[in-house]
């Protein structure tokens, strides 16, 4: 056991760390609003490399385990990155896993063209693909219809519909054109779903401490009463749990990525887990860290809006907690 | 980072399991939850029989030198399967408090027979009006030749009826600010000046309020320097507010999950109605998270970076966690969750039921989730001091 990251890791979250905080900054984050795409921000995010890495060598990649991955998107749920940074490196990884030469020309076409490939969170209904990630700008999307795994390419222009955390999400009708990239696919595609909400709970811790820093930092400032709003134990306390909670968000969710190699009987109940306590955890900390904020916290102008939205939006593109809890349970029993 | 599970510690696990399988027996079960008294000088010897009083301590002095990682999972078995470790948990602070603090002759005289799990010490901290004020002491100690008098009373000295000894924080000087008059002595228990009063608990257990009526004990059982109490006692505390209650936690679960393979009145079987999924999954995660917080606390403690605010996470957060499970797991057996233990018809043996009444000790002692929180956020979230 050990619970700090290797150099290696170090160096990398570092590495992104300071592509963040120069490309995302909230200035950025508002400007990129409402699309929800920053093509600066994803430009250098592909120079430095954020989609090689997730992929094997054998095809042009760094081989990076899904706790590197776990560990970067820490950093860009922190920095409230708009860019589709975890569905590209899940679309690519899953299309590393696949047999055939559809989907091999497909993810060279993603490492070395610059396509920026995405993953349908839902299989197809009907015709249509609901709430597609990144579909506002993505070139092609993966998705289950039935059995089958298939890559849609996007084309055309997409516009965002309004959404709670200025998402580029798209809803999208699945042309003729599909191409079919594996049948029997659900179990690929379920993987593919379980590093999805593994890494998006790492976004969501991430994005729940810097959250909680910004209520912190506000309630040392802020007086009333003649008095720090902070020395109030009705405001200091329900921080206090919050950070306690996102201790425990950030725990589960490495062991979480951890567990994909390192104990992958467990990796699709843990996944599941980490998902629903972040998701619940960004909530809380978020929505107390923006009313610590008194009317202020309801203005567009504070940027504490721009995390209490997102943590939202972010988990419940997928499901709701209570819903990742049961699937947690459901997996618990069947493995045990 | 990884999170491969502790190798030592699993050996360990796996000898603690098969100890308490010929020692914790059911009539030996039933004495404890029967009585309250969770506490039996036959086990504690067993225990000190396998070198378990104090598996941390250097083999040099009678310990076992395991690591920290290591008495975590010691400690998780004794908890999941419910062992009486009050007693010996106890006995164990006054131990390192005597190691650290005690004379030559005080180590040789009173950790030899602890280690041996011959006495018993009990703690004799909290006063009938103190409460989370820990150094609010009234209990007075006052010098009459080479002697100490003391006067006053102690709430929760739990075990005092079976102990040896109290470890007792008594105030010397009144006049010094409030953390510095304080001394530690060892007193023993079957002194005529002192009396006991059982208390019965909600969850079963029994403590008890102590009196000190002119109890005099000669100058050589003091502990440490005269008017240095609050300092001695910090050692032997630093130990108790790293406890999580994870086991417990652990063993709800289980028991949960067992009845939940069980059919409902219409004949399905619990386990797949989408209710007692998400019981069941929301506890899984808590009990996740406590095992890393503790696993961090001891991983930390395995490299000399004492546990601080993580250590008040993980006991806020854990006894926060049993406190809410075992209300949730009540309500998802029905209506037949309000029976107990000792009702043969009690759903999961009763389980939910004495946790329910179990957890609320959990987030009072040891430091209250009041206190705990009020150190994270002046600690850790470095907020101005709120009381």
């Amino acid at each position: 056991m050990d619970f700090d990251p290797t150099v290696d890791q170090s160096q990398l979250i570092d590495a992104f760390d300071a592509l963040y905080a120069k490309w995302s900054t909230p200035d950025l984050v508002r400007r990129a609003e409402p699309a929800g795409f920053d093509p600066e921000l994803w430009g250098q995010l592909t120079k430095i490399g954020a989609l090689e890495m997730a992929v094997p060598v054998e095809f042009g990649g760094g081989a990076a385990s899904l706790l590197d991955l776990e560990l970067v998107a820490e950093r860009h749920g922190r920095w409230l990155a708009c860019a589709p940074m975890i569905e590209s490196q899940i679309a690519a990884r899953l299309l590393a896993r696949l047999e055939g030469s559809a989907a091999a020309e497909l993810l060279a076409s993603v490492i070395e063209g610059g396509n920026i490939v995405t993953i349908a969170l839902h299989p197809t209904r009907g015709r249509t693909l609901k709430l597609v990630p990144a579909g506002t700008v993505a070139d092609v999307a993966l998705a289950l219809d039935e059995d089958r795994l298939i890559a849609l390419p996007l084309t055309g222009p997409r516009r965002a519909g309004e959404n709670l955390g200025n998402l580029p999400i798209a809803d999208v009708r699945v042309p003729d054109s599909s191409v079919t990239l594996a049948t029997a696919a659900s179990p690929d595609f379920d993987l593919a779903i379980n590093e999805w909400m593994t890494l998006t709970a790492a976004a969501l811790a991430g994005l729940a401490r810097r959250a909680l820093e910004i209520g912190v930092d506000y309630a040392k400032e802020r007086e009333a009463f003649g008095r720090p709003i902070g020395s109030f134990q009705a405001v200091a306390h329900p921080l206090a749990d919050s950070a306690t909670a996102i201790e425990g968000a950030f725990l589960l969710a490495r062991k979480a990525a951890w567990s994909a190699d390192g104990q992958p009987e467990r990796f699709g109940q843990l996944a599941p887990l980490s998902f629903a306590f972040a998701a619940e955890t960004a909530r809380e900390a978020s929505y107390r860290s923006l009313h610590f904020h008194g009317g202020y916290g309801f203005m567009m102008e504070y940027d504490i809006q721009l995390y209490f939205r997102r943590a939202k939006a972010w988990s419940a593109i997928l499901m709701e907690p209570r819903r990742a809890y049961r699937l947690a349970a459901v997996r618990r029993r069947a493995a045990s | 980072m990884n999170f491969d599970p502790d190798v030592g510690g699993e050996f360990l696990r796996e000898e603690v399991r098969e100890f308490l399988d010929a020692v914790l027996t059911k009539d030996l079960k039933e004495k404890l939850r029967s009585t309250g008294t969770q506490h039996d000088d036959r086990f504690q010897r067993a225990l000190a029989a396998r070198g378990w009083m104090a598996p941390g301590w250097p083999v040099e002095l009678g310990g076992q030198g395991r690591d920290p990682m290591e008495i975590l999972a010691f400690n998780e078995e004794l908890e999941i399967a419910g062992a009486p470790m009050y007693g010996p948990q106890t006995t164990l602070i006054a131990a390192n408090v005597i190691a650290r603090f005690g004379t030559e002759q005080q180590k040789k005289e009173i950790i030899e027979p602890s280690l041996r799990g011959a006495v018993t010490f009990v703690l004799g901290l909290s006063e009938p009006s103190g409460g989370s004020d820990l150094a609010a002491v009234k209990t007075r100690a006052e010098k009459d030749g080479d002697q100490w008098v003391i006067n006053g009373a102690k709430m929760f000295t739990t075990n005092a009826h079976v102990g040896d000894y109290v470890l007792l924080l008594a105030r010397t000087d009144p006049n010094k600010p409030k953390h510095r008059g304080l001394t530690v002595f060892v007193v023993p228990l079957d002194d005529p000046g002192i009396e006991i009063q059982p208390v019965f608990t909600v969850s079963g257990e029994r403590t008890n309020l102590t009196f000190y009526n002119d109890v005099r004990i000669p100058d050589t059982l003091r502990i440490g320097d005269v008017d240095d109490g609050w300092r001695v006692m910090s050692v032997g505390l630093a130990v108790e507010r790293s406890g999580a209650f994870g086991g417990e936690s652990v063993r709800l679960l289980s028991r949960m999950e067992r009845w939940a393979e069980g059919l409902d009145d219409d004949g399905n079987v619990r386990a797949a109605n989408p209710d007692v999924q998400e019981r069941i999954g929301r506890a899984a995660a808590e009990n996740e998270i406590i095992q890393l917080l503790s696993w961090r606390n001891a991983w930390l403690h395995a490299r000399d970076r004492l546990p601080g605010v993580e250590g008040s996470m993980t006991k806020l957060f854990s006894s926060e966690a049993i406190t809410r499970q075992s209300a949730d797991f009540v309500d998802m057996l029905g209506p037949d969750g309000i029976r107990g233990q000792g009702d043969a018809d009690a759903p999961a043996e009763g389980e939910a039921e004495w946790a329910f009444r179990y957890a609320l000790g959990t987030t009072t002692y040891g430091g209250t989730s009041e206190i705990q929180r009020g150190i994270i956020a002046e600690h850790g979230l470095g907020l101005p001091r709120s009381r």
